[in-house]
Protein backbone atom coordinates (compact mmCIF):
# COMPACT_ATOMS: atom_id res chain seq x y z
CA UNK A 1 0.00 0.00 0.00
CA UNK A 2 3.21 2.71 0.93
CA UNK A 3 4.83 1.46 -2.10
CA UNK A 4 1.53 2.07 -3.69
CA UNK A 5 1.21 5.73 -2.51
CA UNK A 6 4.81 6.51 -3.07
CA UNK A 7 4.41 5.48 -6.88
CA UNK A 8 1.32 7.05 -7.38
CA UNK A 9 2.43 10.29 -5.78
CA UNK A 10 5.87 10.30 -7.72
CA UNK A 11 4.13 9.54 -11.44
CA UNK A 12 1.55 12.38 -10.53
CA UNK A 13 4.56 14.65 -9.99
CA UNK A 14 6.34 13.84 -12.98
CA UNK A 15 3.31 13.75 -14.93
CA UNK A 16 2.64 17.39 -13.86
CA UNK A 17 6.88 18.13 -14.70
CA UNK A 18 5.87 16.33 -18.09
CA UNK A 19 2.67 18.41 -19.07
CA UNK A 20 3.97 21.76 -17.78
CA UNK A 21 6.70 20.62 -19.50
CA UNK A 22 4.97 20.02 -22.82
CA UNK A 23 2.89 23.07 -22.43
CA UNK A 24 6.19 25.28 -22.25
CA UNK A 25 7.24 23.86 -25.53
CA UNK A 26 4.26 23.79 -26.67
CA UNK A 27 3.89 28.14 -26.28
CA UNK A 28 7.51 28.04 -26.93
CA UNK A 29 7.08 26.55 -30.15
CA UNK A 30 4.09 28.57 -31.30
CA UNK A 31 6.48 31.29 -31.02
CA UNK A 32 9.35 30.23 -32.79
CA UNK A 33 7.52 29.38 -36.09
CA UNK A 34 6.45 32.59 -36.46
CA UNK A 35 10.37 33.13 -37.47
CA UNK A 36 12.24 31.83 -39.80
CA UNK A 37 16.19 31.59 -40.23
CA UNK A 38 18.03 34.34 -41.25
CA UNK A 39 21.68 33.74 -39.95
CA UNK A 40 24.45 33.15 -42.06
CA UNK A 41 25.54 34.88 -45.62
CA UNK A 42 23.16 36.17 -47.94
CA UNK A 43 24.65 36.85 -51.69
CA UNK A 44 23.09 39.60 -53.19
CA UNK A 45 20.92 39.30 -56.29
CA UNK A 46 21.71 42.07 -59.20
CA UNK A 47 18.56 41.80 -60.91
CA UNK A 48 17.04 45.24 -59.64
CA UNK A 49 18.56 48.42 -60.33
CA UNK A 50 17.93 51.20 -57.92
CA UNK A 51 21.19 53.70 -57.99
CA UNK A 52 22.18 52.93 -62.05
CA UNK A 53 25.95 52.54 -61.23
CA UNK A 54 25.66 55.73 -59.24
CA UNK A 55 25.87 58.11 -62.15
CA UNK A 56 26.48 61.55 -60.80
CA UNK A 57 23.29 62.91 -61.24
CA UNK A 58 20.23 60.08 -60.96
CA UNK A 59 17.44 60.49 -58.51
CA UNK A 60 15.66 58.25 -60.79
CA UNK A 61 12.69 56.43 -58.32
CA UNK A 62 12.67 59.52 -56.18
CA UNK A 63 10.18 61.59 -54.77
CA UNK A 64 12.03 64.72 -53.63
CA UNK A 65 11.27 68.67 -52.32
CA UNK A 66 12.39 70.81 -54.11
CA UNK A 67 14.76 72.15 -51.34
CA UNK A 68 16.54 68.27 -51.62
CA UNK A 69 16.60 68.27 -55.53
CA UNK A 70 19.11 71.32 -54.53
CA UNK A 71 21.00 70.09 -52.05
CA UNK A 72 21.32 67.06 -54.03
CA UNK A 73 22.44 68.97 -57.29
CA UNK A 74 25.07 71.26 -54.85
CA UNK A 75 26.62 67.75 -53.91
CA UNK A 76 30.00 67.00 -55.84
CA UNK A 77 31.38 63.37 -55.15
CA UNK A 78 34.68 65.05 -54.53
CA UNK A 79 33.76 65.57 -50.89
CA UNK A 80 34.81 61.72 -50.49
CA UNK A 81 37.93 62.06 -51.41
CA UNK A 82 38.74 65.03 -48.61
CA UNK A 83 40.44 63.27 -45.39
CA UNK A 84 37.96 63.97 -43.01
CA UNK A 85 34.78 62.15 -44.98
CA UNK A 86 36.53 59.40 -46.69
CA UNK A 87 35.24 57.25 -43.91
CA UNK A 88 31.98 59.01 -43.18
CA UNK A 89 30.46 55.67 -44.30
CA UNK A 90 27.02 55.56 -45.60
CA UNK A 91 23.55 55.21 -43.76
CA UNK A 92 21.26 52.47 -42.68
CA UNK A 93 19.58 52.76 -46.37
CA UNK A 94 22.98 51.38 -48.08
CA UNK A 95 21.53 47.58 -46.44
CA UNK A 96 19.49 47.47 -50.01
CA UNK A 97 21.09 50.10 -51.69
CA UNK A 98 25.07 49.16 -51.64
CA UNK A 99 26.28 46.12 -53.45
CA UNK A 100 27.39 43.80 -50.59
CA UNK A 101 25.52 40.94 -49.28
CA UNK A 102 24.21 40.26 -45.75
CA UNK A 103 26.07 38.51 -43.02
CA UNK A 104 23.76 38.28 -40.41
CA UNK A 105 24.25 36.99 -36.42
CA UNK A 106 22.43 36.92 -33.80
CA UNK A 107 23.14 37.50 -29.94
CA UNK A 108 21.59 35.70 -27.52
CA UNK A 109 21.29 35.88 -23.43
CA UNK A 110 23.36 33.70 -21.94
CA UNK A 111 21.28 32.86 -18.99
CA UNK A 112 17.60 32.50 -21.05
CA UNK A 113 18.95 31.80 -24.13
CA UNK A 114 16.56 34.48 -26.01
CA UNK A 115 17.62 36.81 -28.63
CA UNK A 116 18.78 40.00 -27.80
CA UNK A 117 19.87 41.24 -31.06
CA UNK A 118 20.30 40.62 -34.82
CA UNK A 119 23.24 42.03 -36.30
CA UNK A 120 23.75 42.52 -40.43
CA UNK A 121 27.68 43.02 -40.04
CA UNK A 122 29.63 45.92 -41.89
CA UNK A 123 31.26 46.40 -45.01
CA UNK A 124 33.86 48.70 -46.28
CA UNK A 125 32.11 51.81 -45.93
CA UNK A 126 28.77 50.84 -44.16
CA UNK A 127 28.72 50.51 -40.49
CA UNK A 128 26.80 47.39 -39.16
CA UNK A 129 23.16 47.41 -38.13
CA UNK A 130 22.06 45.86 -34.97
CA UNK A 131 18.63 45.09 -35.01
CA UNK A 132 17.48 44.93 -31.48
CA UNK A 133 14.89 42.06 -30.84
CA UNK A 134 14.98 42.15 -26.68
CA UNK A 135 11.73 45.27 -26.54
CA UNK A 136 13.76 48.03 -25.12
CA UNK A 137 13.11 51.66 -25.21
CA UNK A 138 14.23 53.95 -28.09
CA UNK A 139 16.46 56.50 -26.29
CA UNK A 140 15.88 60.22 -26.19
CA UNK A 141 15.25 62.30 -29.67
CA UNK A 142 18.59 63.84 -28.01
CA UNK A 143 20.05 60.33 -27.65
CA UNK A 144 23.13 60.16 -30.29
CA UNK A 145 22.68 59.85 -34.05
CA UNK A 146 24.73 57.72 -35.47
CA UNK A 147 25.06 56.21 -39.43
CA UNK A 148 23.65 53.09 -38.17
CA UNK A 149 20.84 54.50 -36.44
CA UNK A 150 19.21 52.58 -33.56
CA UNK A 151 16.87 49.67 -34.52
CA UNK A 152 14.35 47.48 -33.10
CA UNK A 153 12.39 44.82 -34.44
CA UNK A 154 9.91 42.57 -33.74
CA UNK A 155 8.47 38.91 -35.81
CA UNK A 156 5.65 39.57 -37.44
CA UNK A 157 3.09 38.09 -39.85
CA UNK A 158 6.19 35.57 -41.13
CA UNK A 159 8.45 38.27 -41.08
CA UNK A 160 10.82 40.49 -39.39
CA UNK A 161 9.60 44.20 -38.91
CA UNK A 162 12.12 46.83 -38.20
CA UNK A 163 12.24 50.23 -37.74
CA UNK A 164 15.25 52.65 -37.61
CA UNK A 165 15.59 56.00 -36.02
CA UNK A 166 18.22 58.20 -34.75
CA UNK A 167 20.01 58.32 -38.07
CA UNK A 168 22.70 60.51 -38.92
CA UNK A 169 21.74 63.50 -41.12
CA UNK A 170 23.56 62.03 -44.49
CA UNK A 171 22.89 60.96 -47.56
CA UNK A 172 20.35 57.81 -49.41
CA UNK A 173 21.95 57.97 -52.52
CA UNK A 174 25.35 57.92 -53.34
CA UNK A 175 24.62 60.81 -55.47
CA UNK A 176 24.01 63.08 -52.83
CA UNK A 177 20.53 62.72 -52.45
CA UNK A 178 20.11 64.08 -48.55
CA UNK A 179 18.34 62.40 -45.74
CA UNK A 180 17.47 64.43 -42.38
CA UNK A 181 18.31 63.19 -39.17
CA UNK A 182 14.69 63.41 -38.80
CA UNK A 183 14.18 60.27 -41.06
CA UNK A 184 12.87 56.76 -40.05
CA UNK A 185 13.16 54.27 -41.55
CA UNK A 186 10.91 50.71 -41.71
CA UNK A 187 12.29 47.11 -42.94
CA UNK A 188 10.65 43.79 -43.53
CA UNK A 189 12.88 40.83 -44.46
CA UNK A 190 10.71 38.32 -45.96
CA UNK A 191 11.63 34.84 -46.61
CA UNK A 192 10.76 32.16 -49.26
CA UNK A 193 12.66 29.24 -49.62
CA UNK A 194 16.73 30.64 -49.89
CA UNK A 195 15.58 33.79 -51.28
CA UNK A 196 15.09 36.49 -48.56
CA UNK A 197 13.38 40.18 -49.84
CA UNK A 198 14.36 42.92 -48.20
CA UNK A 199 11.89 46.00 -48.23
CA UNK A 200 12.88 49.70 -47.27
CA UNK A 201 10.22 52.54 -46.88
CA UNK A 202 12.17 55.23 -46.18
CA UNK A 203 10.28 58.33 -44.45
CA UNK A 204 11.96 62.25 -44.23
CA UNK A 205 9.63 65.01 -44.06
CA UNK A 206 11.88 67.14 -44.94
CA UNK A 207 13.64 65.72 -48.20
CA UNK A 208 11.01 63.20 -49.16
CA UNK A 209 7.58 63.88 -50.76
CA UNK A 210 6.90 60.22 -50.58
CA UNK A 211 8.70 57.34 -49.08
CA UNK A 212 11.57 55.69 -50.99
CA UNK A 213 10.50 52.02 -51.50
CA UNK A 214 13.38 49.59 -52.54
CA UNK A 215 12.94 45.92 -52.02
CA UNK A 216 16.64 43.93 -52.64
CA UNK A 217 16.93 39.77 -52.91
CA UNK A 218 19.89 38.34 -51.51
CA UNK A 219 20.09 34.23 -51.57
CA UNK A 220 20.86 32.69 -48.92
CA UNK A 221 25.28 31.52 -49.66
CA UNK A 222 26.89 28.22 -48.75
CA UNK A 223 30.15 29.73 -48.39
CA UNK A 224 30.46 32.59 -46.03
CA UNK A 225 30.43 35.99 -47.57
CA UNK A 226 33.63 37.94 -48.40
CA UNK A 227 34.50 40.05 -45.32
CA UNK A 228 35.98 44.07 -46.67
CA UNK A 229 38.28 45.39 -44.23
CA UNK A 230 37.33 48.85 -42.87
CA UNK A 231 38.02 52.01 -44.37
CA UNK A 232 41.19 53.48 -44.02
CA UNK A 233 42.39 57.40 -44.72
CA UNK A 234 44.79 58.13 -47.17
CA UNK A 235 45.85 61.01 -49.31
CA UNK A 236 43.43 61.67 -52.13
CA UNK A 237 44.86 65.12 -53.80
CA UNK A 238 43.01 67.51 -50.95
CA UNK A 239 44.71 69.02 -47.69
CA UNK A 240 42.56 68.78 -44.71
CA UNK A 241 40.73 72.61 -44.12
CA UNK A 242 40.54 72.78 -47.80
CA UNK A 243 37.25 74.03 -48.66
CA UNK A 244 34.27 71.49 -49.01
CA UNK A 245 33.59 70.94 -52.86
CA UNK A 246 30.49 71.49 -54.37
CA UNK A 247 28.17 72.77 -57.23
CA UNK A 248 26.29 75.99 -57.49
CA UNK A 249 22.72 73.84 -57.63
CA UNK A 250 22.17 75.76 -61.61
CA UNK A 251 25.54 74.96 -63.24
CA UNK A 252 25.80 71.52 -62.26
CA UNK A 253 28.06 70.16 -65.12
CA UNK A 254 26.14 66.43 -65.00
CA UNK A 255 22.45 67.48 -64.83
CA UNK A 256 21.40 66.51 -68.23
CA UNK A 257 24.60 63.59 -68.39
CA UNK A 258 22.09 60.50 -67.57
CA UNK A 259 19.33 62.42 -69.61
CA UNK A 260 22.08 61.82 -72.50
CA UNK A 261 22.53 58.45 -71.94
CA UNK A 262 19.67 56.81 -72.03
CA UNK A 263 16.92 59.83 -73.55
CA UNK A 264 15.35 59.90 -70.10
CA UNK A 265 13.02 62.85 -69.04
CA UNK A 266 14.42 65.09 -66.78
CA UNK A 267 11.55 65.19 -64.36
CA UNK A 268 12.37 61.77 -63.87
CA UNK A 269 16.23 61.76 -63.57
CA UNK A 270 15.70 64.50 -61.28
CA UNK A 271 13.04 63.01 -58.70
CA UNK A 272 10.00 64.29 -59.21
CA UNK A 273 6.61 62.53 -58.01
CA UNK A 274 4.48 61.96 -61.03
CA UNK A 275 7.37 60.14 -62.41
CA UNK A 276 6.49 56.84 -60.11
CA UNK A 277 3.27 55.94 -61.44
CA UNK A 278 1.78 54.36 -64.64
CA UNK A 279 0.26 57.81 -65.75
CA UNK A 280 3.88 59.16 -65.85
CA UNK A 281 4.57 57.03 -68.90
CA UNK A 282 1.47 57.18 -70.82
CA UNK A 283 2.58 61.25 -70.60
CA UNK A 284 5.94 60.41 -72.10
CA UNK A 285 4.68 57.88 -74.50
CA UNK A 286 4.55 60.59 -77.73
CA UNK A 287 7.61 62.30 -76.77
CA UNK A 288 10.25 59.47 -76.15
CA UNK A 289 12.57 58.63 -78.21
CA UNK A 290 14.43 55.64 -77.69
CA UNK A 291 18.46 55.38 -77.22
CA UNK A 292 20.42 53.67 -80.27
CA UNK A 293 20.98 50.23 -80.23
CA UNK A 294 23.03 48.73 -77.63
CA UNK A 295 26.91 48.18 -78.59
CA UNK A 296 28.59 47.91 -75.35
CA UNK A 297 28.43 46.17 -72.13
CA UNK A 298 24.92 45.63 -72.71
CA UNK A 299 24.80 42.61 -70.54
CA UNK A 300 24.85 41.36 -67.12
CA UNK A 301 28.50 40.91 -66.88
CA UNK A 302 28.67 44.84 -67.81
CA UNK A 303 27.02 46.35 -65.15
CA UNK A 304 28.61 50.25 -65.29
CA UNK A 305 27.28 52.68 -67.24
CA UNK A 306 29.14 53.69 -70.40
CA UNK A 307 30.23 57.08 -70.24
CA UNK A 308 29.87 58.21 -73.73
CA UNK B 1 -5.16 8.27 -6.85
CA UNK B 2 -4.41 6.06 -10.12
CA UNK B 3 -7.77 7.89 -11.37
CA UNK B 4 -5.95 11.60 -10.85
CA UNK B 5 -3.33 10.34 -12.87
CA UNK B 6 -4.49 9.23 -15.59
CA UNK B 7 -6.58 12.87 -15.78
CA UNK B 8 -3.28 14.71 -15.92
CA UNK B 9 -2.08 12.23 -18.35
CA UNK B 10 -5.27 13.16 -20.43
CA UNK B 11 -4.88 16.48 -19.92
CA UNK B 12 -1.34 16.20 -21.24
CA UNK B 13 -2.43 14.55 -24.46
CA UNK B 14 -5.23 16.79 -24.75
CA UNK B 15 -2.79 19.59 -24.87
CA UNK B 16 -1.05 18.13 -27.33
CA UNK B 17 -3.63 17.32 -29.55
CA UNK B 18 -5.86 20.45 -29.29
CA UNK B 19 -3.52 22.42 -31.53
CA UNK B 20 -2.98 19.26 -33.77
CA UNK B 21 -6.19 18.89 -34.29
CA UNK B 22 -7.19 22.56 -35.18
CA UNK B 23 -4.43 22.15 -37.92
CA UNK B 24 -5.32 19.04 -39.19
CA UNK B 25 -8.92 20.76 -39.95
CA UNK B 26 -7.28 23.24 -41.79
CA UNK B 27 -5.20 21.04 -43.28
CA UNK B 28 -7.41 18.23 -44.74
CA UNK B 29 -8.63 16.35 -42.17
CA UNK B 30 -11.97 17.38 -42.26
CA UNK B 31 -14.02 19.29 -45.56
CA UNK B 32 -11.29 21.20 -46.90
CA UNK B 33 -11.88 25.27 -46.65
CA UNK B 34 -12.40 26.81 -49.49
CA UNK B 35 -8.96 29.28 -49.91
CA UNK B 36 -11.20 32.79 -50.20
CA UNK B 37 -12.46 31.64 -46.71
CA UNK B 38 -8.70 30.45 -45.24
CA UNK B 39 -7.00 33.49 -46.70
CA UNK B 40 -4.38 34.54 -43.87
CA UNK B 41 -3.97 37.61 -46.26
CA UNK B 42 -6.03 40.01 -48.20
CA UNK B 43 -5.03 40.79 -51.76
CA UNK B 44 -8.06 41.88 -52.92
CA UNK B 45 -8.76 45.06 -54.08
CA UNK B 46 -6.60 47.83 -56.77
CA UNK B 47 -3.18 48.28 -56.53
CA UNK B 48 -0.60 50.52 -58.21
CA UNK B 49 2.78 49.80 -59.46
CA UNK B 50 5.33 52.14 -57.54
CA UNK B 51 8.27 52.21 -59.51
CA UNK B 52 11.57 52.89 -58.03
CA UNK B 53 13.87 50.20 -59.16
CA UNK B 54 14.67 49.12 -62.50
CA UNK B 55 13.10 52.54 -63.85
CA UNK B 56 14.70 53.22 -66.90
CA UNK B 57 13.56 49.07 -67.75
CA UNK B 58 10.19 49.17 -67.04
CA UNK B 59 9.22 53.35 -67.35
CA UNK B 60 10.86 53.75 -70.88
CA UNK B 61 11.72 50.80 -73.70
CA UNK B 62 15.25 50.49 -73.09
CA UNK B 63 17.80 50.45 -76.30
CA UNK B 64 17.07 47.24 -78.66
CA UNK B 65 20.35 45.14 -77.46
CA UNK B 66 20.32 45.65 -73.66
CA UNK B 67 19.72 42.97 -71.49
CA UNK B 68 21.81 44.18 -68.12
CA UNK B 69 20.71 42.85 -64.79
CA UNK B 70 19.30 39.59 -66.62
CA UNK B 71 21.39 36.40 -66.46
CA UNK B 72 20.61 35.25 -70.18
CA UNK B 73 21.96 32.76 -71.79
CA UNK B 74 24.32 32.78 -75.37
CA UNK B 75 21.16 31.11 -77.13
CA UNK B 76 18.86 34.31 -76.28
CA UNK B 77 21.69 36.73 -77.33
CA UNK B 78 20.28 36.67 -81.37
CA UNK B 79 16.73 37.10 -80.47
CA UNK B 80 17.78 40.08 -78.25
CA UNK B 81 20.11 41.70 -81.14
CA UNK B 82 17.32 40.70 -83.91
CA UNK B 83 13.92 42.08 -81.55
CA UNK B 84 11.73 43.49 -84.00
CA UNK B 85 8.40 44.81 -82.80
CA UNK B 86 7.10 45.10 -86.35
CA UNK B 87 7.74 41.72 -86.98
CA UNK B 88 5.62 41.07 -83.39
CA UNK B 89 2.62 43.59 -84.74
CA UNK B 90 2.48 41.73 -88.31
CA UNK B 91 2.13 38.03 -85.88
CA UNK B 92 -0.18 39.47 -84.00
CA UNK B 93 2.55 38.98 -80.56
CA UNK B 94 1.75 42.40 -79.32
CA UNK B 95 1.00 40.89 -75.96
CA UNK B 96 4.58 39.53 -75.49
CA UNK B 97 6.00 41.43 -72.55
CA UNK B 98 2.45 40.72 -70.75
CA UNK B 99 3.15 37.78 -69.78
CA UNK B 100 3.74 35.98 -66.65
CA UNK B 101 7.06 36.63 -66.41
CA UNK B 102 7.07 40.28 -67.02
CA UNK B 103 3.43 41.65 -66.39
CA UNK B 104 4.24 41.96 -62.63
CA UNK B 105 6.85 44.78 -63.67
CA UNK B 106 4.94 46.61 -66.23
CA UNK B 107 3.84 49.56 -64.91
CA UNK B 108 -0.11 49.98 -64.28
CA UNK B 109 -2.91 48.98 -61.93
CA UNK B 110 -4.12 45.39 -60.32
CA UNK B 111 -7.62 44.66 -59.40
CA UNK B 112 -7.58 41.53 -57.88
CA UNK B 113 -10.78 39.62 -56.87
CA UNK B 114 -12.09 36.44 -56.10
CA UNK B 115 -13.74 34.85 -59.23
CA UNK B 116 -14.85 32.12 -56.94
CA UNK B 117 -14.16 30.36 -53.79
CA UNK B 118 -10.65 28.52 -54.83
CA UNK B 119 -10.27 30.94 -57.56
CA UNK B 120 -8.53 34.07 -57.16
CA UNK B 121 -8.36 36.33 -60.11
CA UNK B 122 -5.70 39.47 -61.38
CA UNK B 123 -6.84 41.99 -63.94
CA UNK B 124 -4.39 44.46 -64.86
CA UNK B 125 -5.45 47.61 -67.22
CA UNK B 126 -2.17 47.26 -69.01
CA UNK B 127 -1.94 45.10 -71.55
CA UNK B 128 -5.72 44.29 -70.49
CA UNK B 129 -4.46 40.65 -69.30
CA UNK B 130 -6.16 38.25 -66.89
CA UNK B 131 -4.67 35.67 -64.15
CA UNK B 132 -6.43 33.14 -62.52
CA UNK B 133 -5.10 31.53 -59.50
CA UNK B 134 -6.47 28.38 -59.01
CA UNK B 135 -6.03 26.69 -55.44
CA UNK B 136 -8.33 23.81 -56.07
CA UNK B 137 -6.41 20.80 -58.83
CA UNK B 138 -7.90 21.26 -62.14
CA UNK B 139 -6.71 19.93 -65.35
CA UNK B 140 -3.72 21.93 -67.12
CA UNK B 141 -5.28 23.88 -70.16
CA UNK B 142 -3.69 22.09 -73.67
CA UNK B 143 -2.12 24.93 -75.08
CA UNK B 144 0.22 27.54 -73.73
CA UNK B 145 -1.01 31.05 -73.09
CA UNK B 146 0.42 34.69 -71.99
CA UNK B 147 -0.88 34.28 -68.30
CA UNK B 148 -0.21 29.88 -68.81
CA UNK B 149 -1.46 27.40 -65.83
CA UNK B 150 -0.88 29.11 -62.42
CA UNK B 151 -1.07 26.88 -59.21
CA UNK B 152 -1.19 28.47 -56.07
CA UNK B 153 -1.28 27.82 -52.22
CA UNK B 154 -1.47 29.93 -48.93
CA UNK B 155 1.46 30.00 -46.80
CA UNK B 156 0.45 30.24 -43.76
CA UNK B 157 2.55 32.08 -40.86
CA UNK B 158 1.66 30.23 -37.29
CA UNK B 159 1.92 31.78 -34.75
CA UNK B 160 -0.20 34.61 -32.58
CA UNK B 161 0.14 36.87 -34.95
CA UNK B 162 -1.24 35.35 -37.86
CA UNK B 163 -0.48 36.60 -41.48
CA UNK B 164 1.17 34.76 -43.71
CA UNK B 165 2.36 34.65 -48.11
CA UNK B 166 0.52 33.69 -51.34
CA UNK B 167 2.96 31.28 -53.54
CA UNK B 168 1.52 30.59 -57.26
CA UNK B 169 3.79 28.87 -59.44
CA UNK B 170 2.84 29.06 -63.33
CA UNK B 171 3.89 27.07 -66.18
CA UNK B 172 2.51 26.60 -69.25
CA UNK B 173 3.10 29.67 -70.90
CA UNK B 174 3.23 31.27 -74.07
CA UNK B 175 6.97 32.35 -75.07
CA UNK B 176 7.43 35.99 -74.15
CA UNK B 177 9.79 38.66 -73.18
CA UNK B 178 10.73 39.62 -69.49
CA UNK B 179 11.24 43.32 -70.76
CA UNK B 180 9.65 45.08 -73.73
CA UNK B 181 12.87 45.32 -75.62
CA UNK B 182 12.89 41.40 -76.84
CA UNK B 183 14.38 40.06 -73.62
CA UNK B 184 13.10 36.55 -74.08
CA UNK B 185 11.76 33.66 -72.08
CA UNK B 186 10.73 30.69 -73.42
CA UNK B 187 7.61 28.38 -72.89
CA UNK B 188 9.72 26.02 -71.47
CA UNK B 189 9.41 28.85 -68.42
CA UNK B 190 8.49 28.28 -64.75
CA UNK B 191 7.55 31.52 -62.48
CA UNK B 192 7.15 31.11 -59.41
CA UNK B 193 5.78 34.42 -57.49
CA UNK B 194 4.99 35.08 -53.00
CA UNK B 195 2.73 37.99 -52.89
CA UNK B 196 3.30 39.57 -49.48
CA UNK B 197 1.71 42.55 -47.48
CA UNK B 198 3.82 45.00 -45.71
CA UNK B 199 1.93 48.17 -44.18
CA UNK B 200 2.71 51.58 -45.04
CA UNK B 201 1.97 55.18 -42.88
CA UNK B 202 -1.53 56.22 -42.94
CA UNK B 203 -3.38 52.76 -43.27
CA UNK B 204 -1.67 51.94 -46.45
CA UNK B 205 -0.53 48.57 -47.71
CA UNK B 206 2.53 47.31 -50.09
CA UNK B 207 2.14 44.61 -51.73
CA UNK B 208 5.90 43.17 -52.73
CA UNK B 209 5.46 40.34 -55.59
CA UNK B 210 8.68 38.19 -55.33
CA UNK B 211 9.05 36.74 -58.77
CA UNK B 212 11.23 34.30 -59.79
CA UNK B 213 11.82 33.16 -63.66
CA UNK B 214 13.61 30.29 -64.62
CA UNK B 215 14.29 29.65 -67.91
CA UNK B 216 16.32 26.38 -69.23
CA UNK B 217 16.73 28.05 -72.18
CA UNK B 218 17.43 31.16 -72.09
CA UNK B 219 18.50 32.05 -68.47
CA UNK B 220 21.46 30.69 -67.22
CA UNK B 221 20.30 30.85 -63.64
CA UNK B 222 16.76 32.46 -62.11
CA UNK B 223 15.92 35.92 -62.97
CA UNK B 224 14.23 37.40 -59.65
CA UNK B 225 12.56 40.65 -58.86
CA UNK B 226 10.46 41.79 -56.71
CA UNK B 227 8.20 44.75 -57.94
CA UNK B 228 5.72 46.62 -55.78
CA UNK B 229 2.12 48.22 -55.46
CA UNK B 230 0.63 50.59 -53.32
CA UNK B 231 -3.13 49.86 -52.13
CA UNK B 232 -5.76 52.16 -53.97
CA UNK B 233 -9.27 52.85 -52.44
CA UNK B 234 -11.26 52.28 -55.32
CA UNK B 235 -10.98 52.16 -59.08
CA UNK B 236 -11.09 55.46 -60.12
CA UNK B 237 -7.69 55.65 -61.86
CA UNK B 238 -7.98 52.29 -63.57
CA UNK B 239 -7.32 52.59 -67.08
CA UNK B 240 -7.45 49.66 -69.81
CA UNK B 241 -4.70 50.06 -72.13
CA UNK B 242 -3.99 47.77 -75.01
CA UNK B 243 -0.69 45.53 -75.60
CA UNK B 244 2.11 47.54 -77.35
CA UNK B 245 5.02 46.05 -78.82
CA UNK B 246 7.14 48.99 -78.67
CA UNK B 247 5.56 50.62 -75.67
Amino acid sequence: MLINLVVSSSLIRHTRRAAVAVVLVLLTAGKASAQFDMLGSWAPLGSEDVQNDSVPVDYLGLALTDEARVRALAYDESQKSMVERQCAGWGAAYTVLGPFGLRITSQTDPVTNRVVSITIGAWEDWNEMVIWMDGRPRPSDNALHTQAGFTVGRWEGGALAARTTHVKAGFIRKTGVPLTDKATIDWRFFRHGDVMTVLMVATDPVYLVEPEIVTKGFRLSRTPLDYRAGCVTGYEGREPGDAVPHYDPDKNPFVDEFVKLYHLPREAVLGYRETLYPEYRKKIKDTYVPPPTCSDSCGAAGNFVVRR
Amino acid sequence: MRARSAAVVALVLLTLAGPVAVRAQQRGGGPPRPARDAAPIDLTGYWVSYVTENWRYRMVTPAKGEYRRIPVSPAALPFINNWDPAADDRAGNQCKSYGAGAIMSVPGRLHITWQDADTLRVDTDAGTQTRLFHFAARAAASAPSWQGDSIATWERAIGPDGGGSLRVVTSNVRAGYLRKNGVPYSERSTVTEHFDLAPLADNGRLLLVTTTVEDPVYLTGPYIVSPHFKKEPDGSKWDPTPCSSTW
